[in-house]
């Protein structure tokens, strides 16, 4: 069946040129960098578990290091015509109707990543098309990619080392502390303080963990099952759709949501390594407000 | 208590700007140490998560193509486009592109923009083309960036298939709660609503500071 063994082979195969094309300009330490995100991808299922640890140990080495090399200019881009759009419009259009065609056949795709698949379908469909139609050198358009991934550097793999932190939060029981505090510190019998901490407690743990996902299964055992439902009777889908829209608020002001928040700002070559968080607080207060707002109306 | 002294590494370090890669590595030896985690559990465990969420990467894959247009004029193409169209603001562009993205994202779609497949291609060098002189490009970026963001994130809740819906499930599961995801999607509509009339609020804002100014 077509999956994530399918992309994973494609973002291998993608990785592994990017650290060819650097160790040809002598650029070791991204050259090394995205060889190991390559073994990731091809060989990961393989390496076992100490295995990958100590594969995200050496990442951590040369990011630390500080000799990973942002791009070196290129030259001013070839004009073209208003067909340019085109192999950039077939990426979304095919992620678009693959998703809906590969729905139908679960027996072909895995339902779970149809997306995925559809959207790295798109890309090879682009590719192809891109070398027919523009006739680069075969290893142009990973040279141009690999240019990008240089600007992103490092912060290309924040977002699975914070998602592998949550992992080891969980272990740990992080979780559980944090939900126990914050229970104590509501005071006994207070519709509204109990709605403010849900809501307010889903933002902040949010920002702490970068992830809603996170956030939501500690505070539902913390405030959100024994108080808003159990305790006021409360329906328990709006609490919990509400709750979590409030932890995506958090999402929007926080360095540590490094795929929201931090890639894009690299992808965009901002100055500001915190703009995106800068231009999203604005909506992110009022809506928070507004969410708890509504609970607490729906809790009343 | 001890275990909280990760989520305190994290913060100082963020704040102190050590380099985020080794904060994190820091922040989880700290806090499996502090659980009573045996090193070498800590490290398995790290491993195994980092190559569970390999998907969250897999997305720089459309790099090749966009690089190789982008050599080829993709975004003065692009610029060029918003030039001649008379009466588009930065602030219009930006909220037909957040009622695409919710739209879109509310469908399931999520995949089908992002920072990396649409705004820096696109929608960024065409917002920026937009706001002419008028705003620092710095700015309009930030913001093409923001709107996206925003979008998905209170558009997908709407989806009943998405991940976190699921999760929401089988957490109420746990406690014996059984919840349709329909029903629980329902509910992601008041936020999306709230979400467009605020973030397109400050859209048109922008807009008008600019013929005041």
């Amino acid at each position: 069946m077509i999956g994530l063994n399918f992309i994973y082979g494609v973002a291998g195969l993608t990785f592994l040129a990017f650290a060819l094309l650097g160790a040809a300009e002598k650029r070791w330490a991204n050259a090394t960098f995205h060889g190991l995100i390559a073994t990731s991808f091809l060989l990961g299922d393989w390496l076992g578990d100490i295995g990958n640890g100590v594969l995200v140990l050496a990442l951590v080495a040369i990011a630390a290091s500080g000799r990973m090399k942002r791009r070196v200019e290129t030259g001013e881009p070839r004009a073209r015509g208003a067909m340019v759009f085109v192999p950039a419009l077939v990426i979304p259009v095919t992620a678009l109707l693959g998703t809906l065609l590969f729905k139908q056949v679960p027996w072909l795709v895995d339902p779970r990543q149809a997306t995925l698949v559809a959207l790295t379908v798109g890309v090879l469909l682009a590719l192809a098309l891109c070398y027919v139609w523009l006739r680069p050198a075969p290893a142009e358009p990973f040279r141009a990619g690999r240019a990008l991934m240089d600007d992103i550097g490092w912060a290309a793999v924040l977002p699975q080392m914070l998602a592998s932190l949550g992992a080891v939060f969980a272990l740990a029981g992080v979780g559980e502390v944090v939900g126990r505090l914050i229970g104590v510190a509501i005071p006994a019998g207070s519709v509204i303080g109990a709605v403010l901490a849900f809501g307010l407690g889903m933002a902040l743990f949010t920002i702490v963990m970068g992830n809603a996902f996170a956030a939501f299964p500690v505070m539902a055992a913390a405030v959100g099952i024994p108080l808003l439902v159990q305790t006021y009777g409360a329906d328990p889908a709006p609490v919990a759709a509400i709750g979590m829209l409030a932890g995506f608020c958090g999402t929007l002001m926080t360095p540590m949501a490094a795929n929201f928040n931090l890639v894009p700002a690299a992808l965009l070559e901002l100055k500001d390594r915190n703009g995106v968080i800068r231009a999203q607080v604005p909506t992110a207060l009022p809506l928070l407000a507004f969410n708890i707002i509504l609970l607490w109306w729906i809790v009343a | 208590m001890l275990v909280l002294s990760g989520i305190a590494i994290i913060a100082l370090g963020f704040l102190l700007r050590f380099n985020p890669m080794l904060v994190i590595a820091a922040s989880a030896l700290v806090t499996g140490l502090a659980a009573g985690i045996d090193p070498l559990a800590i490290l398995a465990a790290f491993g195994k998560a980092f190559n569970d969420t390999r998907y969250v990467t897999a997305i720089y894959i459309v790099l090749p193509v966009i690089g190789l247009l982008e050599r080829n004029g993709l975004q003065a193409r692009a610029r060029a486009l918003v030039a001649g169209l008379k009466g588009l603001t930065t602030g219009r562009l930006l909220i037909a592109y957040l009622a695409f993205r919710q739209i879109t994202a509310a469908l399931g779609l999520t995949s089908v923009a992002g920072p990396a497949q649409t705004v820096r291609p696109l929608i960024a060098p065409m917002a920026e083309a937009a706001a002419g002189e008028a705003h620092d490009p710095e700015k309009v970026k930030a913001l093409a960036a923001a709107t996206d963001n925003i979008g998905l994130f209170f558009g997908e809740d709407i989806f009943i298939a998405i991940g976190s819906i699921l999760l929401m499930k089988g957490v109420l599961e746990g406690y014996g709660i059984i919840v349709e995801p329909l029903h629980l999607s329902v509910w992601a509509i008041p936020a999306a609503v709230a979400a467009f009339l605020i973030h397109g609020g400050r859209l048109l804002w922008l807009d008008r500071r600019v013929r005041r100014g």
